[in-house]
């Protein structure tokens, strides 16, 4: 095809949004960095270069262990049941039956839904005397502190945060269902195979890609965590439910301890890459391909 | 109903009644009178007490509407800087050839990368230096909030995808017909495209409508509160005041609940399979 625009046109084009990128991405990237080396304890307008050393101070901070800790729960907890049971939720959705749309629609509503107001929302469900208790107390349990007891705080959390997503990645999953062939499914009806033996047969090999992509979508998601928990618990109670956010968060607006924030930043950013890296040359190389 | 689709239902039933429950209960609450104990066991999900008054009492006393409008204003702006810078950068990328391509399109793929939550301390540090906070002005106070967000990698990319798919005769065509390169996208590519900006558009809008971290950040002022930021600062107005709480968060919950009825093709048609954002 014939060249039909100017020598500047290309960079015209992409300027605006260079522009954008480069000072609200780029420049915060490599100054993220920058502090990271810097000492604000003292004062926050006369900071000290201090090479490594906040990140020796994170390393010797049990709250860092602490946070990545949770960090992990989120992981291991959080993260096989988004990739999991909303798979499971869309195998079932994805036949001729009635009601479908109405299904949808309201397992869906929480993913629209402001985070905040779920999180309002379960905060009153998990009062000392709200609801959740009242059912614990029917099945003869004791009531628990599903917010203020250290052992179970970061499980309810994890609660909000699962709920909130189930609809999403339901929805991520009915969009690959369809390209699952039918013809398959036909032979497995012929072979008398039950509902599992099919799903787990066909359904489940012919999603690997989906699955893996959930799995590392929902693992950034999951650290990336912050209103829940500053809306429900503030990090507490003893430090059970902070996250690396939440913890960035604190030492950087509430402490003014701008260096080790940014080095926990840090942290964040090279753990984030690692997963996205994965994503974007293993499971989406296609859709960035230029 | 067939017989065989009992079972189907009931797990369908059960997941749909636990995905509203949460709202059910608040919605409850917030009708129930002062003259019913709201901590009653067994709980009732009908209001005994029945009542408005929640409402019609954190409608006075907490200026919703501004909130709204708030949010208006920023999801609005940061729409429409998406669709326009998203689909300008996008172009280029899928249509020209240029020096300097390879870098700039591994540049963006590289901010999908970075969180905004790592990063956060330096934007906010510069949009402070840029002057862009509720305290020199409200108008420089909703530009602060809306620029971080006025373009994504993941829009660029969308849009990206999209123009690859025009087959190049219809640009082959304009150029012919005496279009210049500005008319060609403008006129020729940007209505053909369609689709991927209505999608981006609402997928935008919810994310920005729902965006709570940068504004806590930012905002000092109260009456440029986001609908998000206000509802959490519900919480300390009126400490334990649940009755409240609770009207004031459905109140906030309405108007992305009716954009969702009227939108719903769009989120639970299962076509859009591009619009994944990570």
């Amino acid at each position: 095809m014939f060249k039909y625009y100017g020598k500047f046109a290309p960079y015209l084009f992409i300027a605006p949004a260079g522009v954008i990128l480069l000072i609200f991405f780029f420049i915060p990237f490599f100054q993220t960095i920058g502090l990271s080396f810097f000492d604000y304890s003292n004062s926050i307008y006369q900071p000290n270069f201090s090479g490594i050393q906040n990140y020796l101070d994170i390393l010797k901070n049990p709250i860092f262990y602490k946070v990545m800790w949770n960090t992990v729960l989120y992981l291991v907890v959080a993260v096989p049941i988004l990739a999991i049971f909303p798979l499971f939720l869309a195998v079932l959705i994805n036949q001729k039956i009635r009601g479908i749309t109405l299904y949808k629609i309201l397992i869906y509503l929480p993913v629209i839904v402001s985070i905040v107001v779920a999180a309002i929302a379960f905060k009153w469900l998990y009062a000392q005397d709200g609801i959740l208790n009242y059912f614990m107390q029917l099945f003869h349990l004791p009531k628990i502190g599903w917010l203020t007891d250290p052992k179970y705080a970061i499980y309810s959390v994890i609660i909000v945060t699962i709920w909130k997503g189930i609809g999403y990645y339901m929805m991520i999953y009915l969009a690959s269902l369809m390209s699952v062939p039918k013809e398959l499914y036909e032979a497995c009806d012929i072979d008398g195979a039950n509902f599992w033996q099919k799903h787990l047969t066909v359904t489940v090999p012919h999603l690997m890609p989906t699955i893996a992509l959930v799995t590392t979508i929902s693992s950034i998601s999951a650290m990336k965590i912050f209103a829940e928990i500053y809306v429900m618990t503030k990090g507490g109670p003893l430090n059970s439910t902070k996250t690396i956010v939440y913890y960035i968060y604190e030492k950087a607006f509430e402490n003014l301890d701008l260096g080790y924030a940014s080095a926990m930043a840090v942290i964040l950013l090279v753990i984030v890459m690692i997963f996205s890296l994965l994503n974007i040359f293993v499971f989406e190389r296609g859709k960035y391909k230029i | 109903m067939k017989l065989k689709n009992i079972p189907i239902h009931f797990v369908l039933i059960v997941v749909s009644i636990l995905s509203i429950f949460p709202f059910i209960w608040l919605l409850s609450t917030s009708l129930k009178g002062a003259g019913e104990n709201i901590f009653a066991y067994p709980p009732t999900i009908i209001p005994q007490d029945f009542t408005w008054d929640n409402y019609v009492g954190v409608w006075k006393r907490v200026d919703l509407m501004r909130y709204f409008v708030n949010s208006m204003i920023v999801a609005g702006a940061t729409v429409l800087l998406n669709l326009i810078l998203s689909s300008l950068a996008a172009y280029p990328l899928a249509r020209m050839e240029f020096r300097g391509k390879k870098i700039t399109f591994f540049a963006i793929l590289a901010t999908i990368m970075i969180p905004f939550q790592a990063i956060m301390l330096p934007v906010y540090l510069i949009t402070l230096k840029l002057h862009l906070v509720d305290a020199y002005g409200d108008v420089l106070g909703f530009i602060g909030l809306v620029m971080p967000f006025a373009v994504s990698a993941f829009g660029i990319f969308l849009m990206r995808q999209a123009f690859l798919a025009i087959p190049r005769e219809m640009e082959e065509a304009a150029i012919v017909d005496g279009c210049n390169v500005f008319q060609v996208f403008w006129k020729v590519l940007l209505p053909m495209v369609k689709p991927s900006l209505a999608v981006l558009a609402i997928f935008t809008f919810i994310g920005s409508w729902g965006e709570f971290l940068w504004p806590s950040i930012v905002l000092t002022k109260e009456a440029m509160y986001t609908l998000p930021v206000g509802v959490n600062n519900l919480q300390g107005m009126f400490s334990s005041n649940w009755r409240f709480i609770a009207a004031g968060s459905i109140i906030s919950t309405i108007p992305i609940i009716v954009f969702f009825l009227a939108m719903q093709r769009y989120f639970i048609s299962g076509e859009n399979e591009g619009a994944v954002k990570g």
